[in-house]
């Protein structure tokens, strides 16, 4: 019965101390705002769409974080933002919604039809419009993800979407054209399906 | 180590890590360099170099001068590009250049007056001697010399004096260990005086001691024609050393292995080991540059290849079509030929021939279908044989490389050292599988690269958009505190309306208040 009784005892005291170094250890080492998030943010695009159904690419890094949303919904990301996400969350890749992946495009404002309404301006979630009230507004390609967040505001459907211009120097080698690569390829993409 | 020790001993010149030693096919070093005459119309691409493209100086309509500066260089990285003959700017317009992707770039289009006139506002500076090497420097950029080598890296940013890390020995780069190309070759064979001066001119440069002409040994002429000049000169600084033939030694790092056992450390350069790699064709370039004044026009390329009638050497203008090229050599139709821009080992191939050469045109060759196709066709799997390691001058894996970038497994490319590949074709050569290796690696770099460029974009609208919430944040913070102020002035003024007339629920308020 002795015995039982200085097990119970020395245990007891002993998840007594592991909890206070505990409790002081998650003082000490506390650290501000979510790690995970913060790592799921720095995979996405940051287009700051919406396409998620977030209205941002903070908000959409949260949610999967906390394990609210899928790993499948940045749609401008594509699939190898998919897997990244997948792979950091540990969860099995899901396919993408979107069969196809998006050409990059950048808005483009036809500056005799716009009117200055400032309304595309507000709209754009990374500041790459420029102009003034009754100005005509022009975006700055360099700085545009692409989001069309500034379609749906125009009064005048004066904002189209052109193709991203390629350049000569972004220009990277395609896979060989050999039987044994497409073989590669095609198997890579059984394989995610 | 070694390699170093045998170095010291005085046994022959130890060779780089690697490399192979292909049919050498050089036809056309016997032919001594003709002149190639000016074709109808030059097209002169606005970027003829490794870095940023040039703006063009001149308008349709315009006259120009031979030699006469029609693009300035935009930023560091850059040369200026001048005219390759006098005559008429008949257009500026998008056309494509040597490039794999076949795409284009700004191209200024000269149609020649036949007279050939040439700029002399350069004036000439015999006594080099003389002067300040920084204002040499600046001779060789304004002049637009880029490495004639193949890479055409902007030249003057090699040639800086640098206090932190003297340059002790001048390696001129008389290698050429492509097959195929002759065109250094024939150089050091026919102007070899004006090279050992563009030598001289680049030690004082850089206030080099020492310089070594480094040439293989399949190319005794040049040898004899070098040691022929340098002993009547009796310089000690300089001396002739012949390699044994083994490609890719030609390359910087793997020449300056061969010739002091020395490695350069990946991601460091050849001058942190206290040397500089010139060019024969660059050399020649920088005496014309220094002493007569001229800005680089034209330069020396091997026409070569089963398929064309008459290989040679010749003098081309920068800016010349290739079919005008192959149509001296008696080639004018395409049909089942393959053109590829540079040596058959790291050249690039072509789609048509209405590209002009530009700086970096080392050769042109023109090969039939037969002859390239059966090596590139089929792809067997990897027989795991390990002859693509053996020969890699980098000591790099090549099949597994290869697998990592055909998987877009990028990282793991790049933790086996995918961008120390030098993309020398040493390994597609032996794979006895006939994977073309190097071309996997161009892809992974090419991903990986792209891959960063997203992600940097990527961290520019993060910044963009938080720094938008944060300014929304403000205003909408700003707004309400202007609404708390002006409120409070309201209240306040209420309060000094009622002050006079009744005083005494005043201090009511303000007691309440507290």
């Amino acid at each position: 019965m002795e015995e039982l009784l200085y097990a119970t005892l020395s245990l007891g005291a002993f998840a007594l101390i592991a909890g206070i170094i505990l409790a002081i250890a998650s003082k000490v080492f506390h650290i501000e705002g979510d790690p995970l998030s913060d790592k799921v943010d720095a995979l996405l695009p940051q287009t700051q769409c919406g396409q998620c159904g977030y209205p941002g690419c903070r908000p959409y890094a949260n949610a999967v974080a906390s394990g609210e949303a899928d790993v499948n919904h940045c749609v401008p990301g594509g699939e190898r933002t998919m897997l990244s996400i997948a792979d950091l969350m540990g969860v099995e890749p899901k396919a993408l919604e979107e069969e196809e992946e998006a050409v990059p495009v950048v808005a483009f404002v036809r500056e005799d039809e716009c009117i200055g309404c400032t309304l595309c301006i507000k709209a754009c979630p990374v500041d790459a419009i420029i102009g003034a009230p009754k100005q005509y507004h022009t975006v700055v390609s360099d700085h545009c993800t692409g989001c069309v967040l500034c379609l749906e505001p125009c009064p005048v459907d004066c904002i189209d979407m052109i193709q991203k211009p390629e350049l000569l120097e972004h220009w990277s080698w395609p896979l060989p054209d050999t039987e044994r690569a497409q073989l590669g390829a095609e198997r890579r993409e059984s394989h995610h399906d | 180590m070694i390699k170093s020790f045998l170095n010291k001993l005085g046994f022959a010149n130890a060779p780089f890590a690697g490399g192979i030693t292909p049919d050498m096919c050089k036809w056309t070093e016997h032919s001594a360099i003709e002149d190639c005459p000016l074709p109808p119309l030059f097209i002169v691409p606005i970027k003829q170099h490794i870095g940023q493209a040039c703006t063009p100086l001149v308008q349709v309509g315009d006259l120009v001068l031979r030699g006469q500066k029609i693009a300035k260089s935009e930023g560091y990285l850059s040369v200026p590009i001048h005219a390759p003959t006098s005559g008429k700017v008949i257009k500026i317009e998008e056309h494509p250049i040597p490039h794999p992707s076949g795409m284009g770039l700004a191209s200024i289009f000269i149609e020649p007056d036949g007279k050939d006139e040439r700029d002399t506002s350069l004036a000439t500076m015999d006594n080099w001697q003389d002067i300040d090497p920084a204002e040499l420097r600046e001779r060789v950029r304004v002049c637009g010399i880029a490495g004639l080598g193949g890479a055409a890296f902007p030249t003057f940013i090699k040639l800086l004096k640098d206090k932190r890390h003297p340059i002790e020995t001048v390696i001129l780069n008389g290698i050429e260990c492509e097959p195929f190309l002759t065109n250094d070759h024939r150089l050091m064979v026919e102007n070899s005086a004006e090279i050992l001066h563009g030598l001289q001119i680049v030690m004082h440069m850089v206030g080099a001691q020492k310089a070594v002409i480094a040439i293989e040994d399949n190319k005794p002429t040049a040898v004899s024609a070098m040691q022929k000049l340098i002993d009547a000169l009796g310089n000690d600084a300089i001396s002739v050393v012949s390699l044994p033939t083994r490609y890719p030694q030609g390359s910087e790092k793997q020449l300056i292995e061969s010739l002091t056992g020395k490695q350069v450390p990946a991601g460091k350069l050849p001058m942190h080991a206290g040397v500089l790699c010139q060019n024969i064709g660059t050399t020649r370039a920088i005496y014309d540059a220094v002493v007569l004044g001229h800005a680089i026009t034209d330069r020396i390329i091997t026409i070569s290849g089963d398929a064309v009638p008459k290989p040679a050497n010749m003098r081309v203008r920068l800016g010349t079509p290739m079919r005008f090229i192959y149509a001296q050599r008696g080639l004018e139709h395409f049909d089942g030929i393959q053109i590829l821009h540079g040596g058959p080992m790291m050249g690039e191939r072509m789609r048509h021939p209405d590209i002009p050469v530009i700086k970096s045109s080392t050769g042109l060759l023109a090969i039939s279908d037969e002859q390239i196709k059966p090596a590139h066709q089929v792809e067997d799997p990897c027989i795991r044989c390990g002859h693509c390691s053996e020969v890699c001058p980098v000591n790099l894996v090549p099949n597994l490389l290869a697998d990592h970038c055909r998987n877009d497994q990028l990282e793991r490319a790049e933790d086996y050292d995918l961008f120390d590949c030098i993309e020398c074709g040493a390994c597609s050569y032996v794979c006895p599988s006939h994977i073309p290796l190097v071309h996997y690696f161009r892809y992974g770099k090419g991903q990986t690269a792209q891959v960063r460029r997203e992600q940097s974009f990527a961290e520019v609208s993060r910044v963009r958009s938080e720094s938008r919430d944060a300014r929304l944040q403000r205003e909408k913070d700003e707004k309400a505190a202007k609404r708390r102020k002006v409120r409070n002035t309201l209240r306040s003024e209420s309060v000094l309306n009622t002050d006079n007339d009744a005083k005494p629920e005043d201090t009511k308020k303000s007691e309440s208040k507290e």
